[in-house]
């Protein structure tokens, strides 16, 4: 579904991302785990179109992403949660939703207000706040308004940049949840994680980032096993000794 | 003060106030939308005057008033389109430069159509001695009109940001460029749409306050300044802020005449300016939220 292939790609010289190539398929959850300034946040940005791409090739279901504009990614199918939330502060919850479904609201206000519906069943919150302005809301709730904006574009692909960031243990729990019933649902999700070992238990598979580069890969029951991963990203060094 | 005087310098006051909040209203709408001051906006504020002007000779008043309107429009777009889309990411200081410059262009161009002339539309309704008795004070129809466009100007965008998509797209923008990105949302073109919306309503402005002020190609730079003093005064990118420091600024300057000498009165608005800035930067009625989001 998502394919790229030898990526490269930074700020003016400064090389954050080198010779990347990695693959999402339908159906499934994969999560790209790595330290902080490893360039997990930068690749998604690159693949969302927000910052253009130095060298290499980023197809979605075919469709080469890197010659189009970021505001037209989302028509094809690939939305992103970014990092912080970004709600529209001074907008009410479901004026955000509405501009989510931006791309698909020439289909009409029915299809508009079953989405509406579909989201406020996935977070009955927010349907208790959906008149309220988005910049009152707590930092879980805004995370689950962010997902939610996104979800209203109806994609195929859902990408999410640390979605658990800030957040208190049980609303963490809660929107995993969430990212577990996408995928029951069909949709795909590549997901941007801190919390490696979350991440990892609910993934099909992993990429680990360090200093813009895949060190290693594989499905998520192997790298919770791999001692490298564990050491450096699970916190396991010292139970071992 | 008599009670007749008192209405009498009101009424001046709320004219040209209601004016100075809709060019106020003006930068607003870009400042929301791009986070720069269009300088230019005065000139918008001409256009329609003096665009209207000519077409007068072609066609009824009415007529020529849309038709202005909608040309200033075009010019407003065309404007975004050939010197501001192109640039990936501009510095504030840029900008400014660049709109002070293509205001420049704008007012030279209408000194080699029009000419030094000063013209004006003629009244809407009745002559210049023609005036209405409001609690004996006589106030002028045209008057009335200019308080009533205005009115509705406010009220009409007020709807758009509030109740229609796009509006609320363009407040997206506003809020959060990034994320409107992420929404699939064109900012570019809502960038080129705000420019639209506040050459029109400038236009508008233009065509209704022409009888009472006249029109000359560089009337439009007294008007950034009093605007852009509204505008700051009322916190950039508040609408509301923006009636309210209109209306205000009118009122003070029109009073000032019966303290100081009428020559005094642009001295009045920009000392006004001047204590803002030095004390409430943000404006009068600016929330801290909006405060703490945008720097300028």
């Amino acid at each position: 579904m998502l394919r790229i292939r030898n990526l490269e790609a930074g700020y003016g010289k400064l090389k954050v991302l080198k010779n990347i190539s990695m693959h999402v398929d339908p159906g499934e959850i994969v999560t790209i785990i790595g330290a902080n300034g490893a360039g997990k946040t930068t690749l998604l940005s690159v693949i969302a179109g927000l910052l253009k791409a130095g060298k290499g090739e980023i197809t979605f279901k075919g469709q080469d992403l890197r010659s189009l504009p970021a505001s037209r990614i989302p028509r094809l199918g690939c939305v992103m949660v970014p990092e912080g939330r970004q709600v529209f502060s001074p907008m009410t919850v479901e004026e955000n939703l509405l501009l989510g479904g931006h791309v698909v609201r020439s289909q009409g206000s029915r299809v508009l207000q079953g989405l509406l519906d579909y989201q406020y069943d996935l977070f009955p919150i927010l349907k208790e706040r959906r008149g309220q302005l988005a910049g009152t809301l707590s930092g879980g709730e805004q995370q689950m308004l962010a997902i939610a904006r996104a979800l209203m574009s109806r994609p195929s692909l859902v990408m999410m940049d640390e979605p658990s960031t800030g957040l208190a243990p049980l609303i963490i729990k809660g929107i995993f949840a969430v990212i577990v019933r996408l995928r029951q649902e069909g949709k795909t999700v590549l997901l941007i994680e801190q919390n490696a070992k979350a991440a990892l238990g609910i993934a099909d598979r992993g990429y680990v980032l360090e200093t813009g580069k895949v060190i290693i890969q594989g499905p998520s029951q192997d790298l919770l096993q791999n001692r490298d991963v564990q050491r450096a990203y699970l916190g396991r060094e010292k139970i071992e000794a | 003060m008599t009670i007749e005087l008192f209405i009498q310098y009101l009424f001046a006051g709320i004219t040209y106030g209601s004016i100075y909040a809709i060019v106020a209203i003006g930068f607003n709408i870009i400042y929301n939308t791009t986070g720069i001051i269009n300088f230019a906006q005065g000139e918008f504020v001409m256009l329609g005057g003096m665009i209207s002007i000519s077409l007068l000779d072609f066609m009824p008043l009415a007529c020529a008033i849309i038709l202005a309107v909608a040309i200033t429009m075009v010019i407003g777009a065309f404007i975004e389109i050939v010197f501001i889309r192109w640039l990936a990411a501009p510095s504030v200081l840029r900008m400014i430069i660049i709109t002070i410059g293509i205001s420049i262009l704008i007012r030279e161009a209408a000194l080699y159509i029009w000419g030094e002339g000063v013209r004006s539309l003629p009244y809407f309704t009745g002559s210049a001695i023609t005036a209405v008795g409001i609690f004996g004070a006589r106030i002028s129809p045209q008057v009335l009109w200019v308080v009533g466009a205005c009115g509705l100007t406010v009220l009409a965008l007020s709807f758009f940001f509030k109740a229609t998509p796009v509006g609320r797209e363009m407040r997206a923008c506003a809020a959060n460029r990034k994320a409107a990105i992420l929404c699939g949302i064109n900012t570019g073109n809502m960038v080129t749409f705000s420019f639209v919306l506040s050459a029109g309503i400038g236009a508008l402005a233009g065509c209704m306050m022409s009888p009472i002020t006249y029109t000359q190609y560089d009337s439009g730079t007294a008007l950034a300044i009093k605007g852009f003093t509204v505008a700051i005064l009322g916190g950039l990118g508040n609408v509301g802020g923006a009636v309210a420091a209109g209306l205000l600024l009118g009122v003070v300057e029109a009073f000032s005449v019966s303290v100081v000498p009428l020559a005094f009165q642009d001295v009045i608005s920009i000392a006004i300016l001047l204590i803002i800035l030095f004390i409430r930067p943000n404006g009068l009625f600016a929330s801290k939220e909006a405060a703490g989001l945008r720097a300028f």
